[in-house]
């Protein structure tokens, strides 16, 4: 996309440079960074890689000067941008952060993007000038006027971006910024970043544990050693080469060394073996859709606004479904409503006797508790779903809610806090467990109880090469034991998988009132 | 969410500055406050009724949003009728409840009372984007922008509570907890997930504060990118503010009814 010369002037790159840095978050016993060493010239694009708890986020975030004040946590040492403290350098380093929804400030696209140039004091005219530069050069083409809560997560982060970009910053940091995107999101962003520092000559670092996609951006690797100092720095292709064994390990996805799994993938079957829409009648058939229209009910409207229709789809037990298509189309809505959790828009979502075992056809008119052993669903947010204080508490919620003897509460939990490794954090707060950890316990508190369903939505979105293998693996198990996987996805790796078969969800892109939902078959 | 973005149809209150707006609002009130008495307030009803003309809402727009004021006044009215002050005639007497010729006209000027506050304040929601609310409290009565901007943004998050909620309330179904416990676990249900919501929004929050941060808010003195001004317009608005409050006094005091509620 050709940019206007004038608009995205060429700022001076700034130079970063860390001399012993460290620093130890207040309360905590161990230095999230130390010994830190470290010289990034002008215009250098550096990718930061290291297990997680190495202190990334603790640089990047104290480049951008917002770590805090002194009694926030402890500094050692020296870092400085363009030679300056980064508190006293704040226009000079622009930074994105992972989560699409947290960044916006404003409710409007101009005004959002206005945001940063107000702070630093640019005249009026000035800022609108750059904020129509900043809108172009990542590609956002929209109404100043636009709403930013109609926008989808690749272009909320390209809003972030532009934001950033329109207050010149020297120095532009990313801190995950594709982690919770799809496809289609990661490359939007990606580009747009390219774009934006061929024409400005900013420096770059950024965090992102999926190399892949940064690789051909970046000319530098820097890896930080957990236990402090720096592991390894170099060209990108070197330290791939000498540190992707130990890389990988730690959880890094290493693009020529992708997760193996532990023991033997289950055979794949023929893409629509059983599943095809004339075999509705095969004997383990758990739950069948026809003309499924889904939806969900606006705030404070009574009817459904149908966000996909026309969905003919049969689950059988012992298979593994995926939901693909882009964001937007009604995957989680379908996936949702699957679950018996949301009334079908139109159509009919019929359970097999079989799978509703004397209840009525619809799932969604069950009690909460009989959804317990048919369906169990688990949210794209871990939080969402936890309700204990504890993690023992948590897994035992649903075998309760079925009222098992006491004996067979204790049994199933410390089995499931075995399997899972997570027996030593038996007593801890769900909320304060790490991303992994949190996922696998939203999947283990669904498993206590049994469901022969099992309804997932975005269970990899996030998760690092290791916690995503240990996941994987584990639902592998599920459904070697005849438990039907239906799971949402953008994780192309995760369908190649596990998925027996995948319905796509053709939709529109996020924002449009409601996309066509021509499903295809794989 | 439309709260934040709301779809006001273009109308000549809608494109004065909502300071004005603001401004005209509260002369109204506190006019209004002075005195308990019928004709004052039903005097300002009337006259704000005629001004709604140029407000550009919808009779739908319109009931739904005052739909609560005519729910409350008359309950309010009622209220004052049966428990209020009695004077003068007695009409009716039940147990504690009389009901004098005093305590009906105090209802009724409570009821009015309620209705003519309430209006402006409706209508300026109605008609105001709280974007353009922020510039004018930032720019025209120079708040601090630290709150003024802090308590937008902040408006933005509730959109995403109501979404959280409705997460966790599928959850707790899903979780086998969703239903039965009679009241006991109505009230279980509505707790638990107020809690984790808390949790949730804070953690949010202070994300959102730091991404502000990142951005240079809250440093050194700032631009504005768009621009908040008191125009003609404004004036007119704020002088119709002050005729409505002047007009309803001299009314009340012409018919005898002014009571001055400090004397």
């Amino acid at each position: 996309m050709p940019l206007d010369p004038d608009s995205v002037r060429p700022v001076a790159g700034a130079h970063v440079r860390a001399r012993g840095w460290g620093w130890r978050h207040a309360g905590r016993g161990a230095p999230a960074v130390s010994g830190l060493d470290l010289d990034i010239r002008p215009g250098e694009r550096v990718l930061l890689l290291g297990a997680s708890g190495a202190g990334k986020s603790t640089l990047v975030h104290a480049l951008a000067g917002v770590l805090g004040s002194e009694d926030e946590g402890d500094e050692t040492g020296e870092l400085l941008v363009d030679g300056r403290r980064p508190a006293d350098a704040r226009g000079r380093v622009g930074l994105v952060l992972q989560d699409p929804d947290s960044q916006v400030v404003l409710a409007r696209v101009g005004d959002d993007v206005a945001f940063g140039c107000e702070n630093l004091a640019v005249p009026r005219d000035e800022i609108w000038r750059r904020v129509g530069a900043a809108l172009d050069s990542v590609g956002l083409r929209l109404p100043l006027d636009h709403p930013t809560s109609a926008l989808s997560g690749g272009q909320k982060q390209r809003l972030a971006l532009a934001g950033v970009l329109a207050m010149r910053p020297g120095l532009l940091l990313l801190d995950e910024p594709t982690a919770n995107l799809d496809p289609e999101g990661v490359i939007e962003v990606r580009d747009a970043v390219r774009r934006t520092l061929d024409a400005s000559g900013a420096t770059l670092i950024v965090i992102e544990h999926r190399v892949a996609v940064w690789q051909d951006l970046v000319d530098r690797v820097i890896v930080l050693d957990a236990a402090g100092g720096i592991l390894a720095d170099g060209p990108t292709g070197t330290v791939l080469q000498s540190e992707g064994e130990r890389l990988a390990a730690a959880g890094v996805w290493v693009p020529h060394l992708p997760p193996r799994l532990p023991g033997r993938l289950p055979s794949r079957l023929p893409a629509d073996l059983g599943l095809q829409a004339g075999g509705a009648q095969t004997p383990d058939l758990l739950l069948s859709a026809s003309g499924l229209a889904v939806g969900r009910v606006p705030f404070a409207r009574r009817t459904a606004r149908v966000v996909a229709g026309g969905i003919d789809l049969t689950i059988g037990a012992g298979t593994a479904t995926a939901i693909t298509g882009p964001n937007g189309a009604g995957k989680s809505t379908l996936a949702l409503t699957l679950a018996g959790l949301l009334a079908p828009a139109g159509g009919r979502l019929a359970a097999s006797p079989g799978l509703a075992g004397g209840l009525g056809t619809e799932p969604v008119r069950w009690r909460s508790r009989a959804l317990l052993t048919r369906i169990g669903t688990v949210f794209q947010d871990p939080e969402h779903q936890f309700l204990s204080g504890s993690v023992r508490a948590e897994l035992a919620v649903g075998p309760h809610a079925l009222g098992l003897a006491p004996a067979e509460q204790v049994r199933r939990v410390d089995e499931l806090l075995e399997r899972l490794r997570l027996d030593h954090l038996a007593e801890a707060n769900p909320f304060t467990l790490s991303g992994g950890e949190k996922r696998r316990l939203s999947v283990a508190t669904v498993l206590a109880s049994r469901p022969r369903v099992l309804v997932l939505d975005e269970p990899t979105f996030g998760q690092d090469s290791r916690t995503w293998r240990e996941l994987v693996a584990l639902l592998v198990e599920v459904q070697s034991a005849g438990t039907a996987l239906v799971f949402v996805t953008h994780d192309e790796l995760l369908v190649d998988t596990i998925a027996d078969s995948e319905y796509r969800l053709a939709g529109g892109r996020a924002g449009s009132a409601a996309g066509s939902a021509a499903g295809a078959r794989r | 969410m439309s709260l934040l973005t709301p779809s006001i149809r273009p109308s000549a209150v809608a494109r004065l500055n909502p300071i004005s707006k603001l401004g005209a609002a509260i002369v109204v009130s506190l006019a209004l406050l002075l005195s308990i008495d019928w004709v004052s307030a039903l005097v300002a009803l009337a006259l704000e009724g005629v001004l709604l003309y140029w407000c550009g809402l919808s009779a739908r727009q319109f009931w739904l949003r005052t739909s609560t004021l005519w729910i409350a006044a008359p309950f309010a009215g009622l209220t004052t009728v049966l428990y209020g002050r009695d004077s003068g005639a007695v009409l009716l007497t039940i147990g504690f409840v009389t009901v004098t010729d005093g305590s009906v006209q105090l209802g009724l000027a409570i009821a009015l009372r309620v209705l003519a506050i309430g209006l402006p304040g409706i209508v300026l929601l109605a008609t105001t984007d709280p974007t353009d609310l922020a510039d004018g409290l930032a720019q025209v009565l120079r708040l601090p922008a630290r709150f003024v901007l802090g308590g937008l943004a902040g408006l933005r998050l509730v959109g995403m509570f109501i979404e959280d909620w409705r997460f966790l309330s599928l959850a707790r179904r899903a979780r086998g907890v969703g239903d039965g416990g009679g009241p006991i676990g109505a009230l279980r249900r509505f707790f638990g997930p107020a809690f984790a919501l808390l949790v949730i929004s804070v953690r949010r929050g202070s994300k959102l504060a730091t991404a502000m941060e990142a951005r240079g808010f809250g440093t050194a003195p700032r631009t504005w990118a768009r621009a908040s001004a008191i125009g003609a317009g404004d004036a007119v608005m704020l002088g119709l503010g002050l005729g409505i409050a002047g007009i309803a006094i001299a009314v009340a005091v012409w018919a005898g009814t002014w009571h001055f509620v400090l004397s």
